[in-house]
């Protein structure tokens, strides 16, 4: 463009004291045009660990350590994931990392939607006192509860077992807290209707609460689904066996070993991280909602 | 008889049911949240090894505390991390928001590459990025060089170890706060700038005069969140370093892991637990209080 402009000037016919007007590239469309760069050498920049992740998970490991370090493996190995496989028990990793996740999501959002409900459309004694306390243990840091937790669940006899690895951290506040504040929003004359026809309390729950609470089931499904699926902690101090690993676990402790190379650990990162992203591409609404629309949490 | 029988138990049930809603969630909570931090309490007067019994030894876990050199170390390791990530999160997050909030093209599509290092675990990011900083293989040396910048072994040495840990961290983090500020800067009415255009202000002035100000809930959140955050970390750290070399990347929390269920001290850990349990309490109220005070 400016080569153009020089070159209609030297012909004289640029009035350079005017101000040059090109029909297309209004201030706007360039401030709006270096923004889409900024922001394109941005995204290439928060993609590049994760398309280097995919480089190394399937180059062969004496590429990986090749002299000239580049992004597009020379060969597509596919095998490297089975390899990883079989290098470490990570399969059954996966296993119990299922279990848990799915369980937990079914416990936490079954018993937060039920006492989200009782916070929201009961007058009881106690009601505010309990909630805040509830409230009052998000910002409590967890970590601090870690020593008492491991003699509970010694005591009860839950080490090593998926009942020390869902139910402890089954009473989510944040849960709670959002599943209050979406029931709220429904009408009382439903539940009144309903206790007129004759229905128990617990039927109203089953009948008219869940079938008018979908989307705040799926913000809770999807993020008690990707905080059980992402713990460390919790599992670390729930669990010694290497045969109860959850993956986060599983992968932590990989990292070091000498028997995995690092086409496999980026191979199993993979595989962990996989189920997560497909989950956040297909929810990505409920994600972005959830974490805004609330008190959010790590 | 018969339909006041029935009204006198719908009456009860309806006592009783909100009681029994909550019940699961209560118990729980009690359980292994709320006796658990007694408990803490209780354990940091005890001596206590793993196993054995505990006996009463006074403040003298506390006073060990203060006066072990680690621990101070890992006190300082924290703040360290804490200033080297929230401003910067906060800040990256902010302008990445702004950006995303003009007419651009593809906007969902760069919204969904900010935020997805936020889904993905803490061991995975820190895998990568482990693998990112290896000193011979890794892309982020092969980058530096690619400038003329010699990499050093990031996370063998005890200067860049937290700097490698504090740069993973905003690639997570980032894109959590710029969703945050995307919600805020939404949020902002339009009628503001038009008035503002109509007294000729530029664009700075805009954001200096009535973006920033209007936000100020949204940062004063993200602030609090992300200290918080800060001072809890734990997942990155353990698995990109395990808080080496030396003690250069020990922070608050691993070294409560760490005295408790390596070295089996739970005594002196559940100190370290009390202090940093009224450390974040102090934290968050005054922040609140700050928070509150200047809207």
């Amino acid at each position: 463009m400016s080569d153009n402009k020089a070159l209609l000037a030297k012909e004289g016919k640029l009035d350079v004291s005017q101000p040059l007007s090109l029909p297309r590239l209004s201030p706007k469309k360039i401030k709006t045009t270096v923004i889409f760069l900024v922001l394109c050498g941005m995204a290439f920049l928060f993609l590049l660990p994760f398309i280097w992740m995919l480089s190394t998970a399937l180059k062969t490991p004496a590429e990986v350590t090749a002299k000239d370090t580049h992004i597009i493996p020379d060969k597509l190995m596919w095998s490297n994931f089975s390899d990883a496989l079989h290098a470490a028990p990570f399969a059954g990793y996966v296993g119990n990392s299922l279990i848990v996740s799915i369980l937990a999501v079914i416990l936490t959002v079954f018993i937060n939607c039920l006492a989200g409900y009782a916070f929201a459309k009961y007058k009881f004694r106690g009601r505010n006192l309990l909630f805040l306390m509830i409230l009052s243990t998000l910002i409590i840091p967890v970590q601090i509860t870690m020593i008492p937790n491991f003699y509970i669940l010694k005591y009860l006899g839950w080490i090593n077992s998926y009942a020390g690895l869902i139910v402890p951290r089954a009473a989510e506040a944040f849960g709670l807290f959002l599943a209050r504040q979406y029931i709220m929003n429904i009408p009382d004359s439903l539940i009144e209707a309903a206790r007129i026809d004759g229905a128990s309390e617990f039927k109203i729950f089953r009948k008219v609460i869940l079938p008018n609470i979908k989307p705040l089931i799926a913000v809770l499904v999807i993020f008690t689904f990707m905080w059980r699926w992402n713990e460390l902690a919790w599992p670390l101090i729930a669990v010694s066996e290497q045969s109860m690993y959850t993956v986060q676990l599983g992968l932590a402790m990989l990292k070091g070993e000498h028997f995995i190379n690092w086409t496999q650990l980026m191979s199993l990162t993979l595989l962990s991280v996989i189920p997560i992203l497909i989950v956040f591409l297909i929810f990505q609404r409920y994600f972005i909602k959830g974490m805004v629309g609330s008190g959010m949490k790590e | 008889m018969v339909s006041s029988l029935s009204k006198w138990y719908e009456k009860r049930s309806i006592k009783i049911a909100p009681y029994l809603f909550i019940a699961p969630n209560i118990i729980l909570f009690l359980t292994f949240m709320v006796i658990p931090i007694f408990f803490t309490f209780y354990i940091s007067f005890q001596q206590w090894g793993m196993f054995g019994k505990p006996s009463f030894i006074g403040l003298e876990n506390y006073s060990r505390m203060f006066g072990d050199k680690v621990f101070w170390i890992s006190l300082r390791n924290t703040v360290y991390y804490t200033a080297g990530t929230v401003p910067f999160s906060a800040a990256l997050g902010l302008i990445g928001a702004l950006m995303l909030n003009q007419k651009v093209p593809l906007r969902a599509i760069f919204r969904t590459i900010f935020f997805a290092p936020v889904v993905v675990s803490l061991v995975a990011a820190g895998l990568i990025w482990s693998w990112m900083f290896n000193p011979n293989y890794g892309l982020f040396n092969e980058i530096l060089s690619k400038f003329g910048v010699h990499g050093v072994d990031w996370l063998s040495s005890s200067t860049w170890a937290m700097p490698a840990v504090i740069l993973t961290t905003l690639w997570v983090r980032i894109g959590y706060c710029l969703v945050i500020y995307l919600a805020g800067l939404q949020a902002v009415p339009d009628s503001l700038y038009e008035a503002a255009d109509m007294d000729g202000a530029n664009g700075w002035q805009k954001f200096w005069r009535i973006t920033l100000p209007t936000i100020k809930p949204t940062t004063t959140f993200i602030l609090v969140m992300e200290i918080i955050h800060g001072f809890m970390v734990f997942d990155l750290v353990f698995t990109m370093t395990k808080g080496g070399p030396g003690y250069s990347t020990t922070v608050i929390v691993q070294y409560i892991y760490q005295k408790a269920f390596t070295e089996g001290e739970m005594g002196y850990a559940s100190a370290i637990g009390t202090f940093f349990f009224f450390l974040v309490m102090i934290l968050t109220l005054v922040q609140m209080r700050l928070g509150r005070e200047k809207q």
